[in-house]
């Protein structure tokens, strides 16, 4: 059973995935919801095309997506210079940059399931707060958000799922720096380039599978428990 | 504390454009479906913004388009109860119950909020969640939620119209014990004579977006200005009056009405002293010109006619005036030939039945 030890490197990777899953999708959860609710709700000129770019991700082939955040949010980049002018952040070649990637790829998937969510949602509950004296933004808090919180739970968990798998766009934004922005689907696929690497492969496959497995399960118990309260009525 | 409402508004084909005023008590909008009732009591809600029109409580100017002001419905404090309840499923009826006293002003909330769990009988459910409640518990949740907020105005849109009857008769009682206890006007909207005779001290009838009549119940639901032939059918006299006797070996009240006359009531459970409102049908009301005899009707009331009003349909509505009270009666066209109505004549109104509200 030795070949199934996990090398430190190995461990690195795995960590880092986690990491820069966690962080990607936690980062982008606010805006994903602002972004859903423009598009569950709101009636504005360019709809349509936010909609489009949202979904773009979904589209383009993933090395076209980190080929434009290379050219967007690299150093000489149109937003990554301002960035480093003024906050100092650097996101090329760093877990962050890799976060930005998965979060990106993620976001389409987690902006739909909000939106299905609030779409949903019976708005005859919020008019009835609203007459109670909550203002709309404790409407929100108070019944819309604890309403979609099972759609919430589903697009991070989708979400999560596509960053701890990203692999075209990280590498063509961040490219496959071992500690740094190599992630377990990156490693993976380092050790298939290499003699002998099979077993370090298939080890991290396992990994894969079990995180996959754990994520899937953790969303169905959560959207239960919530499920339980919310869909009764 | 007086509201004044005014409003002009367009819904596609609809078009919208009523005013009226209440003195406090409960004042009915009442007309068919379609007939703008719920457009009018949302733009008092503030859930519909009207093109043109002025919203006003006591002193509290809450729309007045000419000044541009609207007071978005959140900062009114008008209490809504909507024809289906819209408990908030993720709460306990509790936490509904608590969810508008939240927003509610420290100075202005209830300090006996028991007394309203109680008036409605909701106790019992106070653990429960709302997906597991009847209808008619729903509903009284939902009426308790609206008056825990504290609210200045209660609105109800047909609180009872997704029940049936006997959920129905379940609430009633409670609409009554909070028209008595609870001293905040109410705005009550329904297309139910018998609701609306129940319940209002003023009528608002509605139809086709403008407002037909406006009066104490008596006279609004007495018959002629009711539009529809439903509504007319419906149409009857509502009187008030105080129990006198109660014969319990007969399941008899005597119950002795504000104009003097004196009607025996079936199966009803008063207490005398009690102050009641009776109505009766007014196609149930039959006309004599000589005082009728071995007949089963056990209330047979001397009048006068003070009104004849055909509906060209072959029907009349006549007005008879009993002592200080008013009766209606509807009979055919080809009776009141017969019989040779005219006013002033004196007949006697032969009652069948008499419902107490």
């Amino acid at each position: 059973m030795d070949w199934l030890a996990l090398s430190d490197e190995e461990w690195t990777a795995i960590r880092l995935s986690l990491k820069v899953s966690t962080v990607a999708v936690l980062v982008s959860l606010p805006l994903g919801i602002l972004v859903a609710l423009a598009l569950a709700r709101g009636r504005f000129w360019g709809k349509s095309l936010l909609n489009g770019i949202v979904h773009m991700p979904l589209i383009l082939p993933p090395v076209v997506t980190g080929f434009l955040l290379l050219v967007l949010f690299g150093r000489r980049g149109a937003i990554g210079s301002l960035l480093d002018e003024w906050f100092g952040i650097v996101l090329s070649f760093r877990w962050t940059g890799a976060a930005l990637a998965c979060g990106v790829m993620g976001f389409p998937l987690m902006v739909r399931s909000i939106r299905l969510s609030i779409e949903a949602v019976d708005r005859k509950l919020e008019e009835a707060a609203g007459t109670l004296g909550a203002s709309p933004l404790w409407v929100f808090l108070t019944v819309t958000l604890p309403l979609i919180l099972p759609g919430v739970i589903a697009g991070m968990i989708l979400a999560f799922a596509k960053a701890m798998g990203e692999f075209g766009a990280t590498i063509t934004f961040v490219s496959n720096i071992p500690g740094e922005t190599q992630t377990l689907s990156a490693a993976i696929y380092t050790f298939t380039q290499v003699p002998g690497g099979d077993a370090g492969a298939m080890r991290l496959t396992l990994v894969a599978i079990a995180i996959s497995m754990a994520a899937l399960l953790a969303s169905e118990v959560l959207a239960q428990r919530i499920g339980r309260k919310v869909h009764l009525e | 504390m007086s509201l004044i409402v005014e409003a002009r508004h367009r819904l596609g084909d609809f078009s919208l454009n009523a005013a009226f005023t209440s003195d406090g008590g409960v004042t009915a909008l009442f007309g068919r479906s379609g007939s703008g009732k719920t457009s009018l009591v949302r733009i008092i809600a503030g859930l519909t913004r009207p093109k043109e029109g002025r919203v006003q409580l006591g002193d509290a100017v809450l729309v007045d388009t000419s000044r541009r002001l609207f007071v978005p419905p959140h900062r009114r404090r008008f209490g809504y109860v909507f024809q289906e309840a819209r408990l908030f499923p993720h709460l306990t009826v509790r936490q509904n119950l608590d969810y508008g006293r939240w927003f509610s002003p420290k100075s202005a909330r209830t300090e006996n909020p028991g007394r309203i769990v109680d008036l409605l009988g909701i106790g019992d459910l106070l653990g429960r969640q709302p997906a597991n409640l009847s209808g008619g518990e729903k509903q009284r949740v939902a009426i308790g939620r609206a008056l825990l907020a504290s609210p200045r105005l209660l609105l109800m849109d047909e609180p009872l119209a997704a029940l049936d009857e006997e959920r129905k008769a379940e609430i009633l009682p409670y609409l009554e014990r909070l028209r008595d206890e609870v001293g905040i006007p109410i705005v009550y909207v329904s297309h139910s004579v018998a609701e609306v005779a129940r319940l209002a001290d003023k009528v608002v009838l509605m139809a086709g977006g403008r407002i037909e009549a406006i009066g104490p119940a008596s006279d609004v639901l007495g018959g002629p200005r009711l539009t529809s032939a439903m509504e007319r059918r419906e149409a009857g006299s509502v009187l008030t009056g105080r129990v006198e006797t109660r014969d319990a070996a007969h399941g008899l009240a005597t119950i002795r009405l504000d104009g003097g006359a004196a009607i025996l009531v079936p199966g009803a459970t008063v207490s005398p002293g009690e102050t009641v409102r009776v109505r009766i049908p007014a196609r149930d009301v039959m006309v004599a010109t000589v005082r009728p005899e071995g007949l089963s009707a056990l209330n047979i009331l001397e009048g006068m006619v003070e009104a004849i009003e055909p509906d060209g349909e072959g029907m009349a509505s006549l007005r008879i005036a009993c002592g200080g009270d008013h009766v209606r009666a509807r009979i055919t066209a080809l009776s009141v030939e017969r019989l040779g109505l005219v006013l002033g004549l004196a007949v006697h109104a032969v009652i069948k039945t008499v419902a107490l509200e």
